[in-house]
């Protein structure tokens, strides 16, 4: 079995490739981030032909409530960078705490989409309503594309804050430790993820009017 | 493939990082109420990949890992950069 | 090695009881058998469709179906033949198989996720399955799924393209596993110039599954929400452009024609040194190329839509990739050839195979430069030169790859040999049944003939007449093929461990492989 170790990392043990699993989670990123790709094709497409009704249908959504979710996604971001930190550390309270700050970030940020999303299905701005085809194709799309994106997102933070429960579930059962991470840092990396997509999303749907 | 000991970063820089991107979050949400009309998409996607860059280097750890993370993101973000600008190749030259 | 005093992968139990020793395991060679094992009756299925269809089309007017049935079944055949069979078809049955072994590990990276990936895909075969029995009927777009139609039709489009989607993920776990398996687990002194093809070829497919799947996975789930909630993506009469709704399909659909391809040229350049008895011509070449055609893969998919309304730049530009595109299989080609050159060539039935492959794709490959130029693409395009194209390509190329490497690993997958003279027999009727079933069709693309179409025009029917008897000498060939291997793996003689001199690490191991492969990691010098 050494031999499989020649050129490997200082924690790989016969039967763990901290490696491999790294290098597995961000294969897996790549992914995400294509599937997200066609997305970001769609909308730039669809934006191309309706500049002005995206324009005007950009006012519609709330710049405060955007931009309150996008610093609670970076603040949750650096709460779990320095979980990793704190793991590393063998600094294990601190870890938990900050982890358990990211999960509550989590869903502070999906119940100001609620509360959201609940405004523009009051306002019948939501794909199928009897008011959007009249607004014009351009709005169509722009309201298609948010509820399709942030939707997805949504999905994904919840996937995430699923992810890190288990680290924390982890940690406390000892399977987590500072020589024993790398899941750990997977979760890391998928909430980072996360937090990226949202880096564009929020210009591209709150800001650009 | 790896590094023989593993990077551990501080939490101030975690903070610092913080720090700089709600400072590039203000700019981008103040530069709106700028109008700048067609310049207004390209200064928002600007700072949004500044941002991203941040998260990716030091959030996602790629300016202290093996080489090798940093070599396959570029790849796939050329590749997504490819195929939009061929899409395009097809929409910008469409006569309507 | 004495091939007496160990335990091979089949009698290995691995705690195990009865069939769960199969469906539970995490061993790549007994995954790589439970797909083969699918694939082969799926390919039975998928075979008697196409039969089915050839059969309406013996004469002209309705035969044995009516146009309905017909767009059903042209439909399932094309989802069962794409997604089930050819898509995963090398990488996940010999690729996870020989992956493993040829570059001296014990098994991929993640062995779990690699059972997990299998059960995906027996799910994703189940859900699209289950469009062919609801209510509804079963779905008529054709395996491409195209809109406006996917979402306006009233037969159960759902389940088909959730059964496409969830076996796009399968496909994306199959390549992550290929990747971190190609990146950490070669033996001591397997450089990456120093891989064989195959396993060069799978990391490049890989690759392609990885980057390319999740594009078509997001275009699916678009697809379903347009029918749930009518937003309006590619829908024109809400502003949406179903032409991109083709974009994004063959963004991910033309790079998998590469994952059909690759692992086949990656096999048959495995298959013609051994028999050759020659180290391949060129192997940097063939290196260079294979990522070459991997990479230049993504950047030619709008050949699939010159007449769709692209501008013209997007067709002058199209083009000219694709025309790119053919260098890098051409320069595999010639190093096959030039492999052969002065060869002590040993002709057993895995190099008829190869041999066949080359001679199927370069006729394939030539048709694809006729549809690749726009001018002549517009006068064959939706014609059954287009259809008889892609099967010169995918079935004469993969179908002839896939049964290449059939024959070329069995005895060491199953430490038997199966019988020479049915297999050279059924191999020439295969090979004579294709060219008479599909051939006919260039001319008849040609002529003008449209595919998809239950019916044609009288002028059409000597030539459709023709191609039908055609299928039948190649189901024929297939069945006598299948029996002989079926006969060969239960009561074949004993095969030694390297019956064909073969110089990869695979051969270097007793037949059938032990559960670790290697006693102990090899080491390449």
């Amino acid at each position: 079995m050494e031999a499989i170790d020649h050129n490997s990392h200082a924690h790989a043990t016969p039967h763990r490739d901290d490696t491999a699993s790294k290098i597995g989670m961000w294969l897996f990123i790549f992914t995400e981030i294509l599937l997200f790709g066609g997305l970001f094709i769609v909308y730039s497409v669809y934006r191309y032909y309706n500049p002005v009704a995206f324009h005007i249908a950009g006012e519609e959504l709330n710049d405060f409530v955007g931009t309150l979710n996008t610093i609670i996604l970076l603040i949750s971001s650096m709460t779990v960078a320095m979980s990793i930190t704190a793991i590393q550390k063998n600094d294990k309270k601190l870890a938990l705490i900050l982890l358990y700050t990211t999960l509550v970030l989590g869903i502070w940020f999906l119940v100001n989409k609620y509360f959201e999303w609940g405004v523009k299905f009051e306002h019948g701005l939501y794909p199928g309503s009897v008011l959007l085809p009249k607004l014009g194709t351009g709005d169509t799309m722009f309201f298609g594309l948010y509820f399709m994106m942030t939707g997805l997102h949504a999905l994904h933070i919840i996937a995430g804050m699923t992810i890190l429960g288990f680290v924390i579930v982890f940690i406390h059962k000892n399977k987590i430790g500072p020589d024993k991470y790398v899941f750990h840092e997977n979760a890391g990396l998928y909430w980072h993820l996360v937090d990226l997509i949202w880096i564009f999303l929020f210009p591209l749907f709150y800001l650009i009017h | 493939m790896s590094e023989d000991k593993p990077h551990i970063s501080s939490y101030a820089s975690s903070i610092w990082i913080l720090l700089a991107l709600l400072l590039l979050t203000i700019a981008t949400v103040s530069v709106t109420s700028v109008n700048l009309g067609p310049l207004s998409v390209s200064v928002a996607m600007f700072i949004a990949s500044m941002k991203a860059t941040l998260v990716l280097l030091y959030f996602m750890h790629l300016k202290f890992d093996h080489k090798i993370y940093r070599l396959m993101m570029t790849i796939v973000l050329l590749l997504f950069f490819a195929i939009i600008i061929l899409t395009f190749l097809d929409y910008s030259f469409r006569i309507k | 090695m004495s091939t007496d005093n160990y335990v091979n992968f089949f009698q290995e139990k691995q705690g195990r009881k009865g069939i769960w020793t199969w469906l539970l395991s995490t061993d790549h060679k007994r995954i790589g058998l439970m797909y083969l094992y699918s694939i082969m009756i799926l390919f039975m299925v998928g075979l008697t469709l196409g039969i089915l269809m050839k059969l309406e089309l013996i004469a002209p007017g309705r035969t044995i179906m009516g146009p309905q049935t017909y767009n059903g079944i042209f439909t399932l055949h094309g989802i069962i033949m794409i997604f089930l069979i050819v898509i995963p078809g090398l990488p996940a049955t010999f690729g996870n198989f020989f992956l493993p072994i040829m570059i001296g590990a014990k098994d991929v990276s993640f062995p779990k996720l690699n059972l997990f990936s299998f059960y995906l895909y027996i799910l994703g075969a189940l859900v699209a399955t289950t469009s062919q029995f609801l209510p509804g009927g079963p779905p008529d777009t054709g395996w491409t799924f195209y809109a406006p139609y996917s979402f306006k039709t009233s037969t159960n489009m759902f389940p088909a393209v959730l059964g496409a989607f969830i076996l796009g993920f399968s496909s994306i776990l199959t390549g992550l596993n290929f990747i971190v398996t190609i990146h950490r687990l070669r033996c001591p002194g397997m450089k990456f110039m120093k891989m064989p093809m195959f396993p060069w070829t799978l990391y490049g497919t890989a690759w392609i599954q990885l980057l390319a799947t999740p594009i078509v996975g997001i275009t699916l789930l678009m697809v379903i929400a347009e029918r749930f909630f009518h937003i309006g993506f590619f829908d024109p009469a809400l502003g949406g452009d179903p032409v991109l709704y083709q974009h994004l399909f063959w963004i991910y659909s033309h790079p998998a024609v590469y994952i059909m391809i690759l692992p086949a040229m990656g096999a048959i350049s495995e298959i013609i040194p051994t028999f050759s008895r020659k180290g391949i011509f060129g192997y940097n070449a063939l290196v260079v190329s294979t990522m070459a055609i991997a990479i230049v893969g993504y950047f030619v998919w709008a050949h699939h839509m010159f007449t769709s309304g692209l501008s013209m730049v997007a067709q002058f530009t199209f083009s000219l990739l694709t025309f790119l595109v053919a260098i890098p299989s051409a320069i595999k080609v010639f190093n096959w050839v030039a492999t052969m050159y002065k060869g002590s060539i040993n002709v057993q039935v895995p190099f008829l195979w190869a041999l066949s492959f080359i001679f199927l794709f370069m006729i394939g490959g030539f048709t694809g430069l006729v549809l690749g130029a726009v001018a002549t693409d517009i006068h064959v395009h939706n014609t059954s030169f287009v259809v008889a194209h892609f099967h010169y390509i995918i079935f004469g190329g993969m179908g002839f790859a896939f049964f290449a490497a059939m024959h070329y690993w069995f005895p060491k997958i199953y430490g038997k040999m199966y019988s020479k003279t049915p297999a050279i027999v059924g191999w020439a009727l295969f090979f004579i049944g294709f060219n008479i079933l599909y051939f006919p069709m260039f001319i008849l693309g040609l002529q003008g003939m449209p595919r998809r179409y239950y019916d044609y025009l009288p002028k059409y029917a000597s030539l459709n007449a023709v191609s039908t008897i055609g299928s039948w000498i190649l189901a024929i060939g297939f069945l006598i093929v299948v029996i002989n291997l079926i006969r060969g793996a239960i009561k074949g003689p004993k095969a030694e461990a390297n019956p064909w001199e073969g110089k990869t690490l695979e051969w270097t191991i007793p037949s059938p492989p032990s559960l670790e492969n290697f006693e102990e990691i090899p080491e390449i010098s």
